[in-house]
C-alpha cells in the first residue's frame, strides 16, 4: 500500500514538474483571476494591472496617493481602499504568484520605488525593440500604460509574445 | 394565441420597467435637491460641452472619452483604455446601478468642469442618455 502511495507521489511530482517545465518553454502560467473590486474600480479607467507586476512598497505608495493618481483624483472610500491595498500587498510580486515577478523585483534597485510599472528596468528591456512613437502615436494604444491595447491577456498575466496583436495596421507581432 | 402576446408584452414592460427604476431613483433624489424638470436636448447640449482644460491640452468635455455619440464606445483621454457605449439602447448592462452613476457622474463630472454636476445637469445626462 505504501509503496502505491510512494510510486503515486513519486508520478504526481514527475508530472508537475513536467507541467511547470513546459509552462516555462512556452512562456505562460497559469492564468491569473484578479479580484472583483480590482476589477471594477482601478480597472474601470486603465488595464487592471496583475499585482505580481510591482513590489508591495510601490503598491503601498501608489494606493497611500490616490487622491493625486497621475494627475487625477481616483479616491476611494476607506473600507474600499484597505480592502484594495491590502489585496494588492499580499499578492504584489514578493508573493510570486506570478512567475515573472522575480524577473521584475531584480530589475528595480532595492532602494528605488517605481510607481509607474512602464518605467522599469524589466518592462524597458522587453519593449526595447519597440520604438516609442509607434505606441504614442497609434490612436489605439496611446501609452505604454495601455497593456491590453497590444496583451489581450494581460489581466490574466498572460504576456507572452506569441499572443501578442499591435491594433491598427500592424497586426500580430512577428520577431526576426 | 392572444394570451401568450399579452404575456410577452407583460414581460416586455416588466422589463422596461426595471431597468427604467435605477435612473428614475436618482432623478427622484435630484428633485428632492430642488433640480427638474429634466430635459434630453439640455443633456445632449452639455455633453459636448467643452470646459478648459487644467493641464493645458484640449477642452474638457463628456464626449472628451465617450465621443459625441454615447451609443459609440469611447476610450480614456489618459490611459487609452477602451470604453463600452454608455447608451442604453445598445448596452443593456448601461444606467442600472444608482451608487455605478453616481460615482461616474461625480468623478467625471468634476474631472470635465472642475467642480461637481449640478443636480439639474445630472438629471439632464441621464436622461439624454436614456432616451438615446
Amino acid at each position: 500500500m505504501k509503496t502505491i502511495a510512494t510510486a503515486l507521489t513519486a508520478g504526481a511530482i514527475a508530472l508537475a514538474s513536467t507541467l511547470s517545465a513546459q509552462a516555462d518553454r512556452h512562456g505562460s502560467s497559469a492564468p491569473i483571476t484578479l479580484d472583483p473590486t480590482y476589477i471594477q474600480e482601478c480597472g474601470a479607467c486603465h488595464t487592471a494591472y496583475i499585482p505580481g507586476l510591482l513590489p508591495q512598497r510601490s503598491w503601498k505608495k501608489i494606493m497611500g496617493d490616490l487622491g493625486n493618481h497621475f494627475g487625477d483624483d481616483a479616491s476611494l472610500d476607506g473600507a474600499t481602499q484597505t480592502q484594495l491595498t491590502d489585496y494588492l500587498i499580499q499578492n504584489a510580486a514578493e508573493s510570486g504568484i506570478w512567475r515573472r515577478s522575480s524577473r521584475m523585483i531584480d530589475s528595480i534597485p532595492a532602494d528605488q520605488t517605481p510607481a509607474r510599472i512602464s518605467e522599469t528596468r524589466y518592462i524597458r528591456r522587453k519593449h526595447h525593440e519597440i520604438d516609442a512613437r509607434w505606441i504614442t502615436a497609434n490612436p489605439q494604444i496611446k501609452t505604454m500604460a495601455n497593456c491590453m491595447a497590444c496583451h489581450p491577456g494581460a489581466q490574466q498575466g498572460n504576456f507572452s509574445e506569441d499572443n501578442v496583436v499591435i491594433p491598427g495596421r500592424w497586426g500580430r507581432w512577428e520577431d526576426d | 394565441m392572444k394570451r401568450s402576446i399579452l404575456m410577452a408584452a407583460a414581460l416586455l414592460l416588466g422589463a422596461s420597467a426595471a431597468q427604467a427604476a435605477p435612473v428614475d431613483d436618482l432623478l427622484a433624489e435630484y428633485q428632492s435637491q430642488g433640480a427638474g424638470p429634466f430635459s434630453a436636448k439640455a443633456g445632449k447640449t452639455f455633453w459636448t460641452k467643452g470646459f478648459p482644460n487644467p493641464d493645458g491640452g484640449a477642452a474638457r468635455s463628456c464626449a472628451t472619452c465617450h465621443t459625441g455619440d454615447p451609443r459609440k464606445g469611447g476610450q480614456h483621454a489618459d490611459t487609452g483604455k477602451l470604453i463600452d457605449p454608455l447608451a442604453p439602447s445598445v448596452n443593456p448592462q448601461r444606467l442600472t446601478d444608482p451608487a455605478f452613476m453616481a460615482k461616474w457622474l461625480k468623478r467625471n463630472g468634476t474631472w470635465v468642469t472642475g467642480a461637481e454636476l449640478s443636480p439639474q445637469i445630472k438629471g439632464d445626462v441621464l436622461t439624454y442618455l436614456r432616451n438615446l
